[in-house]
């Protein structure tokens, strides 16, 4: 056993991801926003790539070899991405497109099958839109109740009157694992637990988590997981809902065509077994079978170490943002308490002038409310700029944000 | 950028030109560009016959390219007919900020016209003879 944790090798990795060698508006490219989309290592490139050139067919279908290898190769990335995050078994891995269509499969099949008018849902004030709006549709249209867990001043989830809002009423509780604009990492297992004393489900949304750290569902016993694969250096259009076995079970179909069924006939049908009963119609095989390559990716350098680079990044961040005249860091100052995502404002800058300045001089960053406008009402802010970090990000590329706000103030006289 | 950034957009931002509310307007009409949160409210007062903009005003807060081409438009669109305004189009905008926006800041660019043509829109509709 090793006792130290692998640092990351970022130049030998950087070499893995040819858009980082971009130049933009004649400088280098300084990637800030991997909490929106992730930069891709020619590995997983080279996989898609593979498995359209070599053998391509489509799957579950045919007897004949292309069906069947391609077949296998989507069945080994399921597995692939359940050992990834800690799933009894690759059965536990629905492939949908992305997080967001992983929460409104649970919120469509399991919310309006077993919700009922007076049922509660348990939220947290930091969502997403993707985790609040699902449930905000559910709850107008069964009579279902939203409750939030507060902020503290930190931007931390304010658990102290958790026991008080934890009523029998509340069927579901879900949260972000890591919040996409505070950057909170909310420590889901004591929540897990206790929402699972009064028999409640409890969905966790690992966006801007399972890229980022060690994530193992099973440890942590949630019902539901949401992950985007774009956001893991997988490509766009997948995306997976880890589910427990028998509560995919007992939910019905989200969607209903080919591939999911077990049995038709002219008047009745049954349904195919989880997960193939949630995955209705061709799948997005290849991009499961890249998101797969993407995840040995990660696998190999070591999810300790991903996550102990980008504490390294953060903490760095922080401190440099400091100095910066009229910038306030949103969120905890804490970087053991933060993901790969630090939000800020600069006084007297909006975020939209600061981003379209820090482009010319090569810096990428989000400006905006990162989809989440309730929480942005609750801060009393209508955006905020946004830098993001991953396994490529080098210390210097926080020095070059850093310059780059500078050279804004002095542009905006500032 | 310092050629979009350039001195006559700050200065339509730190000096906005009818700047404001007015009164007794004919009609006024707010919207914000939801993205980003800019927000431009517009009030307009017409000539007798209701042919022509007689004064202006736009409040609101967001970005500079927002409320800096609001600025600008105010001193455009002042005395004009109201056919004229019905006649601009997103070029004329653009013109006027006359430096290259990419296509995520063209809103911005444009959301005062937006207001401006959709009060103006929501005033002949209520005014039909």
């Amino acid at each position: 056993m090793e006792d130290m944790i692998k640092s990351l090798d970022v130049a030998r990795i950087r070499q893995d991801f040819p858009a980082l060698n971009e130049r933009v508006n004649g400088r280098p490219l300084v990637f800030l926003d991997s909490a929106a989309s992730s930069q891709k290592p020619v590995q997983m490139l080279a996989a898609l790539e593979q498995a359209y050139r070599t053998s391509y067919a489509n799957v579950h279908r045919g007897v004949y070899y292309n069906s069947e290898r391609t077949t296998d190769l989507y069945d080994q990335a399921r597995g692939k991405i359940a050992r990834f995050i800690g799933a009894p078994a690759p059965e536990n891995v629905v492939f949908v497109r992305n997080a967001t269509e992983a929460l409104n499969l649970v919120a469509y099949s399991y919310g309006r099958h077993f919700l009922r008018a007076g049922d509660e849902i348990l939220l947290t004030e930091l969502e997403h839109h993707a985790n609040f709006v699902p449930w905000l549709v559910l709850a107008r249209e069964r009579g279902v109740r939203l409750k939030f867990i507060p902020l503290t001043p930190q931007g931390t989830l304010d658990l102290s009157k958790l026991d008080e809002l934890l009523t029998p009423r509340v069927k579901l509780v879900t949260f972000a694992h890591v919040s996409n604009v505070l950057g909170t990492i909310t420590d889901p297992k004591p929540i897990i637990d206790r929402a699972h004393a009064i028999g409640a489900k409890v969905i966790v949304d690992g966006c801007q988590a399972a890229p980022h750290m060690p994530v193992d569902v099973g440890a942590l016993d949630c019902d539901f997981y949401a992950l985007s694969g774009h956001k893991m250096l997988g490509p766009t259009g997948i995306g997976v809902l880890y589910g427990k076995a028998e509560v995919l079970d007992a939910m019905p179909p989200f969607m209903t065509g080919g591939d999911m069924i077990s049995n038709v006939s002219f008047d009745s049908v049954s349904w195919n077994d989880a997960p193939v009963k949630f995955e209705a119609g061709t799948p997005a095989f290849v991009e499961a079978i890249g998101l797969g390559a993407a995840v040995d990716y990660l696998a190999a350098l070591g999810m300790d170490a991903v996550r102990a680079h980008e504490r390294e990044v953060v903490a760095y961040a922080l401190d440099r943002l400091s100095e910066v005249p009229g910038a306030t860091v949103i969120g905890p100052t804490d970087p053991d308490i933060r993901g790969g995502a630090v939000a800020f404002t600069i006084k007297d800058i909006h975020p939209h002038d600061l981003g379209t300045l820090l482009d010319r001089e090569g810096v990428a960053i989000r400006a905006g409310h990162h989809c989440a406008q309730p929480l942005h009402t609750r801060l009393g802010l209508t955006a905020t700029a946004r830098a993001s970090f991953y396994i490529y990000t080098e210390l210097r590329e926080v020095d070059a944000l850093i310059e780059a706000i500078y050279k804004a103030k002095q542009v905006l006289r500032k | 950028m310092e050629d979009l950034y350039r001195e006559n957009l700050l200065d339509h931002y730190e000096n906005p030109r009818h700047h404001g509310t007015l009164e007794h307007a004919d009609f006024s009409h707010e919207e914000s560009n939801p993205l980003c949160g800019d927000r431009i409210r517009v009030d307009v007062k017409l000539s007798e016959d209701g042919s022509q903009i007689v004064d202006i005003a736009f409040s609101g807060d967001g970005c500079i390219i927002s409320q800096a081409s609001a600025s600008m438009l105010m001193e455009e669109v002042d005395g004009k007919p109201i056919s004229d305004v019905q006649k601009l189009e997103r070029q004329d905008i653009l013109d006027l900020v006359g430096a290259p926006l990419t296509t995520a800041r063209v809103k911005c660019a444009l959301l005062g016209l937006k207001v401006l043509k959709a009060g103006l829109y929501q005033y002949l509709v209520d005014h039909q003879d």
